[in-house]
């Protein structure tokens, strides 16, 4: 092996990044972009600004500024999670959520008032209570919403409105109340984050067959073969260049996701690990690059036959799997992705220790992988995808 | 321009190669000897076995049957001891397009082991024997299908290989640059190269090649100088002589 081979077609990699522009794009420029579209989309551009719910609150009661139900609505605006809009019907509310302009519809009964004033009035003494149920209603299609605002709400009601401050033992179960969640730190952005590392890598695989073929196409490939370059010096240039690449990728990504509001736990031990872990990974998808190679005619059906990789890895094992069901994220278990994104959400969102158990896993399943991946790719471009 | 051969010192033996691609028989039995310091045409029709033999040579194929020698190397055994005596220029133009003139050349340079010292006087040298040292700094991509050819035999040549497989070498080529690789290939001749070449130009084979041997069907069918060939089958040029030998029928494939 003489590693100055090795160099100089890596060498030459990185120049086909710099120069081509279908190239940059993919590698350099489609992380940035996915990024940027998805931290405006889904984040807080710039971290500063609250995620907020539009909450329709309908007041079946008397009314008035003092009282419980004003109070009530009046603390939940006080959150700064949730914004009160005003309905004077329940109708008109409900025509609002089925429209999708608010995520929620809180219907405070004609006896709330009462209620609330029996329980601070006798506390502890629930024969005397007016009991009545404050009906929520919620918008299905809004995952973070249905799990926000019925915390919020409750929690409001209990800390807020009826002034409890302990938990109070009614019965001999007791369940304790969670913290109030500070709903601002994690945006639907803050979630994805960890995942568009390994999405903006796994495009590799396609850049890499299609590079393999095209060279195959041009003969090129065979013209290296005809020099005293072996086939493990061709393989190590390439893996060289696409470490590389990886770690750009990372950097990247992580410069994008950082100015756009998301900041990553536990210091620089944590990045090192994180980047580590998406550069090994890059290995990974240049072997599913060469078997896409291997059974590919051409540069273009390379590109088709790359998503029969690419995709499961997408929707498996990136930030788009956590919206997927229960059987899907088992599924995702088998892709090397999965595992990437599982530990950057350790390292960087949860603030485990690079040293934690479930990232040096991780880590193992991802190096593990994506040796035998390589290797695999490699056999397979030999025996099929020669010149 | 044919020189008298006054050596017999082998450069390349092909003994006995057969290449059979299923039931296909691409190369039957093919045995040349070429000699060291002559320019050696190999010359058929699309689909006679020139490329499978260049490939087999260049070791990119496996012989089915037969050994192929390259100076002191058995090609399938000591592949690598091998290739590092050959350069190849291939059919496909075969260079780098988002790499410029230079970087192609550098960089097979590097594949082919030529010492760092001198690997950028070596690599100016040849870009200037292909006469495109005002143009080495532009890419390929924006190079003319000619200039590209002439790159892809700087490409072969920066090792300073003793033998030269030329395939197809002055293919797109105007007249004036196709007469500047001819007196190329004849100075490397005049160094003491070997140079293996396959044309379908006959006027090409007939200026440069010392020797040609006409192979069909995967046969050798005639071996000898220009003019040898030109007195046994009694033709006016080498075009009638490879006519006369593989008819007028016209071949599919390559």
């Amino acid at each position: 092996m003489r590693l100055f081979r090795a160099f100089a077609l890596a060498k030459k990699e990185w120049k086909r990044m710099v120069r081509e522009p279908a190239f940059l794009f993919m590698i350099i420029l489609f992380p940035a972009i996915l990024t940027i579209a998805f931290g405006t989309s889904f984040g807080a551009v710039g971290g500063s600004q609250p995620a907020t719910y539009n909450l329709a609150v309908v007041d079946l009661g008397a009314g008035g500024n003092l009282t419980a139900s004003h109070q009530f609505a009046q603390a939940l605006e006080a959150t700064n999670v949730i914004k009160v809009q005003y309905f004077s019907d329940n109708q008109s509310a409900q025509s609002a959520l089925s429209q999708g302009k608010i995520q929620g519809v809180l219907l405070l009964p004609s006896r709330f008032d009462a209620s609330v004033t029996s329980f601070t009035s006798f506390p502890g003494q629930a024969d005397r209570w007016v009991n009545c149920t404050v009906p929520l209603y919620l918008d299905k299609g809004s995952l973070l919403s249905a799990q926000v605002i019925p915390s919020v709400v409750s929690q409001t009601l209990q800390y807020t409105v009826l002034g409890v401050t302990t938990q109070t033992p009614v019965t001999p179960v007791s369940v304790s109340s969670p913290s109030l969640i500070k709903v601002e730190a994690s945006s639907v952005f803050a979630m994805f984050a960890p995942g568009l590392f390994a999405f903006a890598s796994i495009y590799m695989i396609m850049m890499v067959a299609q590079s393999y073929t095209g060279e195959r196409d041009s003969g090129i490939l065979g013209r290296i073969a005809a020099t005293p370059t072996t086939s493990a010096e061709l393989i190590t240039g390439s893996v060289i260049s696409y470490l590389v690449i990886g770690l750009v990728q990372a950097v990247l990504v992580f410069a994008c996701v950082c100015a756009l509001g998301y900041h990553p736990l536990g210091g620089v031990p944590n990045l090192a690990m994180g980047f580590a872990i998406v550069t090994v990974f890059a290995i990974c998808n240049i072997g599913f690059g060469l078997i896409t190679a291997a059974i590919s005619k051409s540069a273009g059906a390379a590109t088709g036959i790359s998503f029969i990789f690419l995709m499961p890895q997408l929707f498996l094992g990136t930030f788009v799997g956590t919206a997927l069901s229960s059987t899907a994220k088992a599924a995702g278990q088998f892709v090397p992705a999965y595992y990437v994104t599982d530990a950057l959400t350790s390292l960087f969102t949860r603030g485990a220790a690079v040293a934690s158990g479930s990232v040096l896993t991780d880590l193992v399943i991802v190096s593990a992988s994506s040796v035998a991946v390589l290797i695999v790719g490699v056999q397979a471009f030999k025996k099929l995808g020669k010149a | 321009m044919q020189k008298e051969i006054t050596t017999t010192a082998s450069a390349v033996v092909v003994d006995n190669l057969t290449k059979d691609y299923g039931d296909v028989r691409a190369v039957d039995g093919l045995s040349i000897t070429i000699h060291e310091g002559e320019v050696f045409g190999l010359l058929g029709p699309n689909g006679s076995g020139k490329t499978t033999t260049i490939n087999c040579l260049v070791g990119l194929l496996k012989p089915s049957k037969g050994i192929i020698k390259v100076g002191n190397f058995e090609v399938t055994t000591q592949g690598a001891e091998a290739r590092s005596i050959m350069g190849v220029s291939p059919q496909e133009t075969a260079v780098y397009p988002y790499l410029t003139g230079r970087e192609n050349v550098k960089l097979f340079g590097e594949l082919c082991s030529v010492p760092k010292k001198t690997l950028d006087a070596r690599v100016d040298e040849m870009m200037e024997k292909v006469d495109l040292l005002e143009e080495c700094d532009r890419r390929v991509g924006k190079y003319s299908g000619g200039m590209k050819r002439r790159v892809s035999i700087a490409m072969a040549l920066v090792h300073d290989p003793k033998i030269i497989i030329l395939d197809e070498p002055t293919v797109g080529m105007d007249p004036q640059s196709r007469r500047a690789v001819w007196d190329f290939i004849m100075e490397l001749r005049d160094r003491g190269k070997t140079i293996v070449l396959t044309t379908h130009y006959m006027e090409e084979a007939e200026e440069i090649c010392d020797r040609v041997g006409i192979i069909d069907h995967g046969k050798l069918i005639a071996l000898g100088t220009p003019t040898e060939l030109r007195s046994k089958y009694g033709a006016r040029d080498l075009e009638d002589v490879f006519i006369q030998l593989t008819g007028r029928q016209i071949r599919e494939g390559s």
